[in-house]
């Protein structure tokens, strides 16, 4: 479909996303052309519909086992015209409903049993018309003026090759699929393109079995449909054995007289539908009947040529391009946000760069606020330690300031994604801060943000107060904040530091950050879990080492050694084992 | 095929097996066994005690009616209702020793053209059931078009069959329509000849009986007769078939069910049956039916529909009488797929030379594929023809290749050179010709 697409020059890939209940991938890279795009997955047809509510057809490749239950849930959503199914052989009792209930809710059904259909020159669903070469060459690639309706998919293609031969290609035209209960039937369609003015004639395939051509024989006497018909029943053999042959599809079996391949052609061809003899003779009548209409010549449009050999990109990238005039962070040129004039901080490169989103000024300025905040905390802690003692031993800025980032990890720094974690759990489950406190004693962790070394309440973190005073004037809410709040209460009536500390106060307001910009909880649940909130202490505190290891090379400090009074030596001679 | 018939004994069996769901005021007693010769019924009777202690109607079950116009019903030995155990092995013994002639369709009690012969396999033996014939009644229901039809008749047995129009009732349901509309619908059209006492056990027996038809995913139903005494039934007569492509969610609720194929007709080739055990197996489709194997044209066609359309030609162009198959393969199957039922056709092609010397004519044809792979289907073909190329040649053959898809190209240069290579006579077309046009070439050749 996506070649089809790339082929007539749509500029929009017809697939908007693919419903994969199996597997975690977010999206599954396709051929666009010699390049690729992404297409969207998800877990359910629900979720798609609602990520993509402009979708409006919906391919149901399901097996025979679910294509109902697909169908259904589909119905139940909404907000689909057509619904395709291919599988073939669903119990018919099944089939029946889902048909009635497309009915119903006024849905068409192409199916089941069915390769698709195509409008040439705008949409192609499924595999209908085969690959893209026989497309081009069946002209299949733009519309041309027959409506074309088949139960068979392999015919289809047959019949557009014959048409493209023998006429100007099809102007839409639909496999209506082989089963016996199929959704949408001849007569359907045929009303369908007798009504749409792009269509000068049709052409019916129809099968042995059913009287579903009859309805055509009636709309044709009454005047209904007034465009010239070609038709032909295949399975003219099905007489010469009185039973116990299927020919062709399930839908295909005759169980009376009238239902008989040759019945169905003699009555056509008394109603004035052109019948040829045999279907040998089909290319010729369709000549015929093209050739007396007199339609003007079709103009065949440039079409973009699929590459034959196409290579997978190894690298995906969704936050910036360099290809252009001027690099862009999240599609804004770098000018539009790194000049002063831009009024832009560090905050809104990080939304951009880190989130592919504009956030507002008070979500950038809190940002920005805590990349300061975390900037240093003095030459003691261990990841500045770290970062000292290796510049000392003559490394250079980056090797030094490494030694620094690799110690943050869950002792170091990592209280921020820690404490995000687990009082959101708190909040989410509506725990009350005694029943928290008991859960973390269970699970035998210090709660991550709470406790400082030397701050209480009586002698408050001015960094912490700052930034509540900020959240309290700026943000929208701050729900986990003022849930925090009622734990630490709890918490400092045991022990005065046990207050909320730095790392537990940024944490915290991030998640109430993202809440209030309308993530999904989900969507929050998986930037913690990948460290999206240690990386503001990473970026913030960067600076700090680099700070720290200039300071060492200014110095000239010589090569460290730990004074050996200050270690504890306790070491036994090994046994032999 | 999604409709399949199945034994009366099934039928019954399937309806025993629910009966307290459907038809939870209603006792039936379940007395039927099939055998297929008199010791079977014997060795029955060791468990069935009511096959020693009831008189006995014996008759074959193997999906034709008209049992009793064909004489095939046995109830009586010297009066009607003596039927012993020992009787009815012996008559079942009998029946099955020799090919009998049996008539489908009749006139009155005039058969109606040319009897089937075969030989009688299964049996069903049940208890001889004394009734009035006001206490029989009839009911079936089935599909047509798109909805559910029940047919209802306070007469039952021939006298429905005889006075149709007259005697039954039809009721049509959609199929969207809910328990309570059905069953006020069953209710309000009860035939209006039900005696009125009967008239609301009739009704209920309907209800149960149309929803066991509709849940238990019958295509086709019918007790003719069943008797109603009270609340106790008697299924006396009973036709069935499944929709078997609700095979997989009714396996529990079917049970161990068979679909023989009807009387008469030649029972599967062992290629036959292999090709469809292979279909069962696999995600694409193969398909074989033997239609004449002496015949001269053999067709190893790709498409449900393309098949149709050679099978077609073949009849006009050449007529009938030189169609020897009908056959599919698709829905992309493996090269492997491919081989095994390209073997087959070969391996049943090659057994004899054509009675008249002519060559034979091979039709490997196809419209073009929508998705699978010329090229890895004709691998499996060309395999094929490198195990048979000597009978090939031996019996003498033309081979007519039309296909179009992804790949074809290929596909079709790969056959061409591995038949010159194995030095076979083979001519080959693509998408520019006509998908039946080489059946015109061959047969004017």
């Amino acid at each position: 479909m996506l070649d089809y697409d790339y082929t007539i020059k749509r500029e929009k890939p017809s697939v908007a996303g693919i419903v994969a209940p199996t597997g975690d991938a977010k999206f599954q890279k396709f051929f666009w052309g010699g390049d690729e795009i992404m297409v969207p997955l998800y877990k359910t047809t629900a979720e798609a519909k609602a990520a993509q509510p402009q979708a409006d057809v919906l391919l149901n490749f399901a097996s025979f086992r679910t294509a109902y239950d697909v169908t259904m849930e589909a119905l139940e959503l909404g907000g689909f015209k057509t619904i395709m199914i291919t599988a073939e052989g669903i119990p018919e009792r099944l089939a029946r409903k889902m048909n009635q209930a497309a009915r119903d809710a006024g849905v068409i059904v192409i199916g089941p049993a069915t390769v698709g259909a195509i409008s040439p020159g705008a949409f192609k669903i499924a595999n209908v018309g085969g690959t893209i070469e026989n497309i081009v060459n069946s002209k299949l690639h733009r519309a041309g003026s027959c409506g074309l309706v088949t139960r068979s998919g392999g015919l289809f293609n047959e019949l557009s090759n014959i048409i493209a031969i023998n006429a100007d290609g099809i102007a839409e035209g639909v496999a209506i699929g082989g089963d016996r209960f199929v959704g949408s039937v001849f007569i359907d369609n045929l009303l369908r393109m007798q009504d749409n003015p792009d269509v000068k004639y049709m052409i019916l395939l129809g099968e042995v079995g059913g009287t579903e051509e009859y309805k055509v024989i009636e709309a044709v006497k009454s005047g209904r449909i007034t465009k010239p018909i070609i038709a032909w029943c295949i399975g003219t053999i099905a007489k010469y054995y009185s039973s116990g042959v299927q020919f062709g599809h399930a839908g295909a079996s005759a169980n009376a007289e009238r239902e008989t391949a040759e019945a169905k052609n003699k009555a056509m061809a008394e109603a004035g539908i052109h019948v040829p003899a045999t279907f040998n003779d089909l290319p010729a009548k369709i000549k015929e009947v093209f050739e007396s209409l007199n339609i003007a010549p079709v103009p065949e449009p440039e079409i973009n040529i699929v590459p034959s050999v196409r290579r997978s990109k190894q690298f995906i990238c969704t936050i910036s391009d360099d290809r252009g005039e001027e690099a862009t962070y999240a599609g804004f040129p770098i000018s539009s946000v790194a000049l002063p004039s831009t009024g832009k901080g560090i905050g809104d490169v990080i939304s951009l760069l880190w989130f592919k989103k504009q956030y507002p000024k008070w979500a950038t300025d809190f940002i920005e606020t805590v990349i300061k905040t975390v900037a240093d905390h003095g030459p003691a802690v261990s990841g500045a330690h770290n970062a000292k003692v290796t510049a000392r031993a003559g490394k250079s800025v980056v090797e030094s300031l490494v030694t620094g980032l690799l110690t943050i990890g869950p002792r170091f720094g990592g209280a921020i994604d820690g404490a995000a974690e687990y009082f959101k759990y708190a909040d989410d489950n509506n725990l009350t801060p005694a029943e928290f406190l008991n859960y973390m004693k269970k699970q035998g962790v210090p709660i991550p943000g709470i406790g400082h070394r030397i701050k209480s309440l009586k002698n408050p973190d001015l960094r912490v107060k700052g930034l509540m005073d900020y959240a309290a004037e700026n943000f929208p809410k701050t729900p986990l904040l003022d849930y925090a709040r009622t734990v630490e209460a709890l918490t400092t009536s045991k022990k005065e530091n046990l207050i909320l500390n730095v790392d537990g106060t940024i944490g915290i307001l991030m998640v109430d950050m993202w809440r209030a910009l309308g993530y999904a909880e989900e969507e929050i649940d998986e930037f913690i879990a990948s460290g999206t909130l240690n990386a503001f202490f990473i970026a913030g505190r960067t600076i700090g080492f680099i700070g720290h290891v200039l300071d060492e090379k200014r110095l000239a400090m010589p090569m460290y050694r730990h004074p050996m009074d200050d270690i504890l030596y306790d070491v036994q001679v090994a046994e032999k084992i | 095929m999604a409709q399949k018939a199945i034994r009366e004994y099934d039928a019954k069996s399937i309806l025993a097996k629910h009966w307290d769901q459907y038809f939870p005021n209603f006792t039936y007693a379940y007395e039927t066994v099939m055998v297929q010769n008199g010791s079977e019924l014997k060795e029955a009777a060791k468990e069935k005690a009511w096959l020693n202690e009831k008189r006995l109607v014996a008759k074959p079950d193997m999906l034709f009616g008209k049992r009793g116009k064909n004489g095939l019903v046995l109830f009586r030995d010297q009066k009607p209702g003596d039927v012993t155990l020992e009787k009815a092995a012996a008559w079942i013994d009998e029946k099955a020793k020799e090919k009998q002639e049996v008539y489908f369709a009749f006139d009155g009690d005039t058969p109606v053209g040319a009897p089937s012969v075969d030989y009688l396999t299964h049996f069903v033996v049940e208890p001889f059931t004394p009734h009035e014939q006001a206490e029989e009644y009839y009911i079936s229901a089935t599909c047509v078009g798109d909805e559910d039809v029940l047919y209802m008749s306070a007469e039952g047995g021939m006298e429905v069959e005889e006075g149709w129009e007259e005697k039954v009732t039809e009721v049509s349901f959609k199929i969207t329509e809910s328990e309570e509309e059905i069953a006020e619908k069953i209710r309000a059209n009860v035939p209006a000849d039900v005696a009125e006492n009967d008239k609301a056990n009739f009704a209920e027996f309907a209800i149960g009986f149309f929803r066991a038809y509709r849940e238990l995913n019958f295509a086709y139903l019918e007790i003719n007769p069943f008797v109603m005494q009270g609340n106790k039934i008697e299924l006396l007569d009973m036709v069935a078939k499944l929709d078997d492509t609700a095979g997989f969610m009714m396996a529990e609720a079917w049970g161990d069910v068979e679909y023989p194929t009807a009387f008469g007709m030649e029972e599967k080739s062992p290629e036959v049956l292999a090709i469809e055990e292979a279909d069962a197996k696999t995600g694409a489709s193969l398909k074989l039916t033997l239609l004449k194997p002496d015949a001269r044209i053999w067709t190893m066609v790709a498409g449900g529909g393309a098949s149709v359309v050679y099978a077609d030609t073949i009849a006009d162009l050449a007529g009938i009488d030189d169609l020897a198959n009908y056959g599919e393969y698709s829905g992309g199957p493996t090269t492997g797929e491919t081989k095994f039922y390209a073997e087959t056709i070969l391996d049943l092609m090659t057994r004899q030379k054509d009675p008249q010397g002519r060559d034979k004519i091979l039709i490997i044809g196809g419209a073009i594929a929508n998705f699978t792979d010329v090229a890895k289907t004709f691998t499996g073909i060309i395999q094929a023809f490198e195990a048979y190329a000597d009978k090939m040649k031996e019996v003498g053959m033309k081979i007519y290749v039309r296909r179009g898809g992804p790949n074809y190209e290929k596909g079709l240069k790969d056959i061409k050179e591995a038949a010159d290579r194995l030095g076979l006579w083979i001519d080959v077309y693509g998408p520019e010709t006509h998908v039946t046009d080489i059946v015109r070439m061959a047969v004017e050749a």
